[in-house]
């Protein structure tokens, strides 16, 4: 798969254990990939640690896929909080029926099962 | 600024039309929008045209001169996307077209769906979505409404049967019109008990997977005068607003703030405010869609809007009766034409000619609200009937 520019740096760093964001001169927070404060145009965003655990805002358990994860299902999406940043991930390692909001859990990278490609994932902690 | 007058409109049936080209489709929704306004083909100047997934379903792109074509006009077209708003960015273009100086403007929208397998309109849909945070993440239109509707219930309370009530009242409202792809009341039960597609939503919590047409013909007034023609209905406000592209980035998944924006400018434009409104037409691609767009309209504070079905007020003889055409839910959502058709269908509530009309025999304001993606895009207009 051709690598998306930024986006696949994230998983990247994910990887590596140093996940990051940017953030403006205002402290507003941003996710990869972004050229500059999409607010005021102004370049020169900073790189920042994303903080961990994060904390699940809510989720959805699929059952009706795109081809990309036809044969994923029934898998759970989530979207969470990472301090100043959200990040929207499938959470793993737990049956979806026990999926909550407010669960706290940590970034990484898995594999999808139809087509092996990267995908961004979330683990209870 | 001039009114601009709705002289005319046109839908195909929603439905399953699987062999049924996108041009096929738009070629009839013209040919009925133009016998209902009475205006010859040869006036139109120019041609706005929604569209979403051409590429896709039909590897068919620059459809704004296809558009034309079809309808059998000549002049500048262009086709618009902005997801599932698409033609109510066509319709919202159009007006701007009029009060610019133009006095027929021709608008409207196709899509062609049933053709692609599920997988493959899933697939095609969540084009809509971000393509790196949300698609590479597995996430599916479904599935991101269902995101808001669970932080929703956590925020708000709430729960699966006050959405169910959404989708069975529209059902409801869809029985006699003939243009509406489910002419069918669903109970309660049946939505809850339906096959889950991505929890909390089951199957009767989505609109379908349609495809259809609709046309408008939009004139200026001095051309309804120089032409006699009856048009006594008025476009008094426009209104779009848009938000951050991904749901993550949004500072509330509760509220849709493109929503909120187009209403209050579409209402400014029109001088009235929430509660001059009889009756409306919002985007109910899920059924929590209907719950946000209305309390981002401010017909309720947020958190209020849930239980509004439940409750009796959005049904046909509520205070505010919402989506009497059936809404997404029932009369379909073929995505790009779907912006057209509110108008379509508003126009007709207000004209006196609609199957639901009696419903709101008194009716003089009405609103249509047209949602894209995740409302990261949203176009609203008021529409006003002369009494």
């Amino acid at each position: 798969m051709t690598r998306d520019a930024g986006f696949d740096d994230f998983l990247d760093a994910v990887e590596a254990g140093d996940p990051y964001y940017l953030v403006d001169d205002d402290g507003g927070a941003h996710l990869p990939p972004m050229p500059h404060d999409p607010v005021t145009g102004e370049a020169g965003l900073t790189e920042r640690p994303v903080p961990e655990p994060g904390e699940i805002l809510t989720h959805t358990t699929t059952q009706i896929a795109a081809p990309q994860f036809e044969d994923d299902t029934p898998y759970v999406t989530a979207v969470a909080s990472f301090g100043p940043v959200n990040i929207t991930g499938q959470l793993r390692d737990i049956p979806p029926e026990n999926a909550e909001i407010g669960q706290a859990v940590t970034l990484g990278v898995d594999r999808s099962e139809t087509r092996d490609e990267r995908v961004l994932v979330f683990y209870p902690v | 600024m001039t009114d601009v007058r709705v002289a005319g409109v046109g839908m195909t049936p929603f439905g399953r039309h699987t062999e049924r080209t996108g041009r096929d489709l738009f070629a009839e929704a013209t040919a009925r929008a133009f016998t209902d306004a009475g205006v010859e083909r040869g006036a139109v100047e120019e041609v706005f045209f929604g569209n979403f997934m051409g590429e896709f379903a039909e590897t068919q792109g620059h459809q704004g001169p296809l558009a034309a074509e079809v309808a059998g006009v000549q002049a500048p077209a262009t086709r618009l996307d902005s997801a599932c708003a698409s033609s109510g960015a066509a319709v919202r273009y159009g007006v701007e077209r009029i009060r610019a100086g133009a006095d027929v403007v021709l608008v409207g929208g196709a899509e062609r769906m049933n053709n692609l397998s599920t997988a493959g309109t899933t697939e095609a849909l969540a084009a809509a979505a971000d393509a790196l945070w949300e698609i590479r993440a597995g996430l599916t239109f479904p599935g991101a409404y269902a995101l808001m509707a669970n932080r929703y219930f956590e925020r708000f309370g709430g729960d699966r049967e006050d959405l169910a009530h959404i989708s069975v009242k529209n059902h409801a409202n869809a029985v006699e019109n003939d243009l509406a792809q489910y002419q069918r009341t669903l109970t309660v039960e049946e939505v809850l008990n339906a096959t889950s597609i991505s929890s909390p939503f089951g199957l009767y919590d989505c609109s379908p997977i349609s495809d259809g047409a609709s046309a408008a013909v939009l004139v200026s007034e001095s051309f309804v005068t120089a032409h006699d023609l009856d048009a006594p209905v008025r476009i008094t406000g426009t209104g779009q607003g848009s938000d951050t592209f991904a749901l993550q980035d949004r500072e509330s998944m509760v509220r849709t703030p493109a929503a909120e924006r187009a209403g209050e400018a579409a209402f400014a434009e029109a001088g009235i405010g929430p509660g001059d409104v009889d009756v409306a037409e919002v985007h109910d691609c899920f059924t929590v869609a209907e719950v946000l767009a209305l309390e981002a309209l401010g017909f309720y504070n947020p958190g209020e809007a849930i239980g509004a079905a439940n409750r009796g007020e959005t049904t046909i003889d509520g205070r505010l009766p919402v989506n009497l055409s059936g809404g997404l839910k029932a009369k379909g959502h073929p995505v790009g034409a779907t912006g057209c058709a509110q108008i379509s269908e508003l126009t007709k509530l207000l004209r006196g000619d609609h199957v639901n009309s009696d419903a709101v025999p008194d009716a003089e304001v009405g609103v249509t609200h047209n949602a894209g993606g995740t409302v990261a895009s949203c176009v609203v207009h008021v529409l006003e009937v002369d009494r």
